[in-house]
């Protein structure tokens, strides 16, 4: 392994992995279930059909720092801003939430505006998402 | 002359001498080798008569009809829908304007899911990747100006398929047409929402049960129908291999089959309103092969069931290029991409043909895109040159002997799930969903790593890229408020007391014998919405959350 000690991330947090709404593609989900589990992440993964109040009440269950939200059909506007409010009301604000799914540019844009850390499209590499997550991670516990 | 296994064996090590390609990946897309060069040798087990046959003859390896494309080109049918009906029904003018000849309608989540409108559940939903359909009314909105006597219509509708058929029927009557005339499909194939799709209404065997009541129903009344199209494109989308595609959708096939004569149908009776819907993926020899695989092996199964009419052993399919196989990035290369998908799909032997859109790793597709997909198939149909000769590739000893590779893995599949006691089992145990997500991760990581590389994804990939805007398809969220009202309209505008007679004639039919179906189709004719529809369903038979989290 190329990574020395002292840069290796610190992997021993919590990600809730979501599938808001009534979309029922769930390949992507369940890959970046395995993928952040494989790399050392503390993976839930809620499974289909949830709505925006069971994804943020297993957040709080749960105590994750990160949630995200893979929507592959096309309500990613409603259900993102639905999940960061009621985040909120739980006192969970701090909480990262990113996302992966058929978003188009625009939409990725706004969402990031309205604090969505990052949003992810189809031909992602597993890798990058880990990095992503790594990153913020690293900043986080560099604040504390 | 040279002997042949000498002149192989000559070869084969003159071959050694060279390296082959060190980034080269010599293994079809689901992972199986790849040799270098294929002989009469690889089918040397074949029988012609026995294994092949000539088209229109049984086992149907090579097509289903004598005379195939010469006779009459595929189907040419895109998938469509978003918004309400009003918006939909624009685009289908607009594909029947240039050329396509059948109608395929995509539904929205509440849709698909069995919930109106303006359910708490369906916030944000509505007309997004489909239309939203909640009562007759919006069938009837559909189809306006659209002649139901003379189009065909597929409908990607499963979990309440039955309740969607009953609005087509019922908004075929206000335009004067009888059951008898209509032509069409309903997907209908429940058994793969619980391995790969996940639109399910209630559990399995109640499932089974609405499925078998529309089987009893349209033989009677809608005896054109297509009353089921058995899907594995859902699990290949999912992640499955070909084989896995193959075999899942050749048992759940079989399931019906059974399920069917179970009910007291005799298997001729309805085997031939049976129809498939495989993907047709990047794969081009893998894909083909597994065409013909699946007339095969569906022609000797329903046939060893004691079916007598050819009909019932035709395998009459659908196909679609492979979403997946769709980049976002540099999303114009997806146009070749699909060009080669669906000209394996032809090569295959489909009776209809769905292209993607370049930009639907990104969006819905804008009509530009549309367009082009359909030009696609019109290029292959009237300019290569491929329709003329049929199964052109039969004989090819590559394609045969893949074609009998993927008829034994899917015989070992089988033999799988029998051994988990059958279809049910097997399903309750989430063996399928198991089997699916762990080639889906193979998939991925052989990206990943680079072993198998995708243009513009993990390889030639261009910095500029992000730059360039594709122009996208943009659906107004506006939309969402009309169809809520449009709902709530038909319901204030309706005859409470038929609405409640029917809704009550239907709770007694799920609980007890009767047709659920012809209960469905009078809940349609009086403006019964379908959450409402399904509603009954699921307080008769509660709701599904077994396979969610599997």
């Amino acid at each position: 392994m190329s990574e020395t000690s002292s840069a290796a991330p610190n992997r021993r947090h919590r990600i809730l992995i979501a599938k808001p709404g009534l979309d029922g593609h769930d390949r992507g989900a369940k890959v970046v279930v395995r993928a952040l589990t494989e790399a050392g992440y503390e993976v839930i993964y809620t499974g289909l059909h949830q709505e925006p109040e069971s994804v943020a009440e297993a957040a709080l269950q749960e105590d994750v720092e990160v949630v995200g939200l893979s929507i592959l059909s096309g309500a990613h506007m409603t259900l993102f801003p639905a999940v960061m409010d009621l985040l909120k009301q739980n006192g969970m604000g701090d909480v990262l939430v990113f996302g992966g799914g058929i978003v188009p540019p625009q939409d990725i844009d706004q969402l990031k505006k309205a604090g969505v850390g990052e949003i992810f499209t189809p031909g992602t590499d597993t890798n990058v998402i880990v990095k992503f997550l790594d990153a913020y991670f690293a900043a986080k516990d560099a604040r504390k | 002359m040279h002997d042949f296994s000498q002149a192989k064996a000559a070869y084969e090590k003159g071959y050694g001498k060279t390296p082959e390609r060190k980034d080269g990946c010599f293994k079809t897309l689901s992972g199986g080798d790849v040799k270098p060069l294929y002989t009469a040798d690889d089918v040397a087990k074949q029988d012609y008569a026995r294994d092949l046959g000539f088209p229109g003859e049984f086992p149907y390896t090579r097509g289903i009809h004598a005379t195939m494309y010469r006779g009459r080109l595929w189907t040419m049918r895109q998938f469509a829908g978003f918004g309400t009906a009003k918006e939909t029904n624009e685009r289908f003018h607009y594909l029947l304007e240039h050329g396509q000849t059948g109608l395929s309608v995509a539904f929205d989540f509440p849709t698909l899911m069995g919930y109106d409108s303006d359910h708490n559940r369906s916030r944000g939903e509505v007309g997004r990747c489909g239309v939203a359909i909640d009562s007759v009314d919006d069938m009837s909105d559909l189809f306006d100006g659209i002649p139901m006597d003379k189009v065909s219509t597929s409908m990607t509708i499963n979990g309440p398929a039955a309740m969607l058929f009953a609005f087509y029927i019922a908004a075929a009557e206000r335009q004067g047409v009888k059951g008898e005339q209509l032509r069409g499909t309903i997907q209908n194939d429940i058994l793969k929402e619980y391995h790969a799709q996940n639109s399910w209404l209630v559990g399995p065997e109640p499932s089974i049960r609405i499925i078998t009541d529309i089987f009893k129903y349209a033989a009677k009344n809608v005896p054109q129908w297509n009353t089921i199209s058995i899907s594995g494109y859902h699990i290949r989308e999912a992640g499955s291999t070909a084989a896995q595609e193959l075999a899942f959708t050749l048992a759940d096939g079989l399931c019906y089959l059974d399920e069917g004569v179970k009910a007291g149908l005799n298997i001729d009776d309805f085997a031939p309103r049976l129809s498939f819907f495989f993907d047709v993926h990047i794969d081009f020899f893998e894909e083909i092969a597994k065409f013909r695989a699946a007339r095969r092996i569906w022609a000797r199964e329903v046939k060893k069931r004691g079916a007598k009419d050819p009909k019932s052993m035709l395998l009459r399919t659908h196909a679609q290029t492979a979403g997946v196989s769709l980049t976002a990035q540099q999303p114009e290369n997806n146009i070749v991409r699909t060009a080669f998908e669906a000209l394996a799909a032809v090569l295959g032997g489909t009776q209809s043909l769905h292209t993607n859109s370049y930009d639907e790793a990104l969006a819905l597709p804008t009509e530009k895109a549309v367009q082009i997909a359909l030009r696609t198939q019109q290029i292959i149909a009237h300019e290569t040159g491929v329709p003329n000769v049929i199964d052109p590739l039969g004989g090819s000893y590559f394609v045969e002997a893949l074609t009998d590779r993927l008829e034994a893995e899917a015989y070992q599949y089988f033999q799988r799930i029998e051994e988990l006691g059958g279809m049910f089992p097997a399903i309750d145990t989430g063996f399928f969903r198991r089997e699916i997500a762990k080639s889906s991760f193979v998939q991925q990581k052989e990206i990943e790593t680079g072993r198998r590389k995708i243009v513009g994804v993990n390889a030639f990939e261009s910095a500029e890229e992000r730059e360039q805007q594709t122009q996208l398809l943009y659906v107004d969220p506006k939309l969402e408020e009309e169809q809520k009202k449009r709902v709530q309209k038909t319901r204030a505008t309706r005859d409470a007391l038929k609405v409640e007679a029917a809704v009550r004639n239907l709770d007694e039919a799920c609980r007890g014998d009767g047709n659920v179906m012809a209960a469905l189709v009078d809940c349609a004719r009086v403006r019964v919405t379908q959450g409402e529809m399904c509603g009954v369903c699921r307080k008769v038979w509660g709701e599904y959350r077994k396979l969610a989290a599997v």
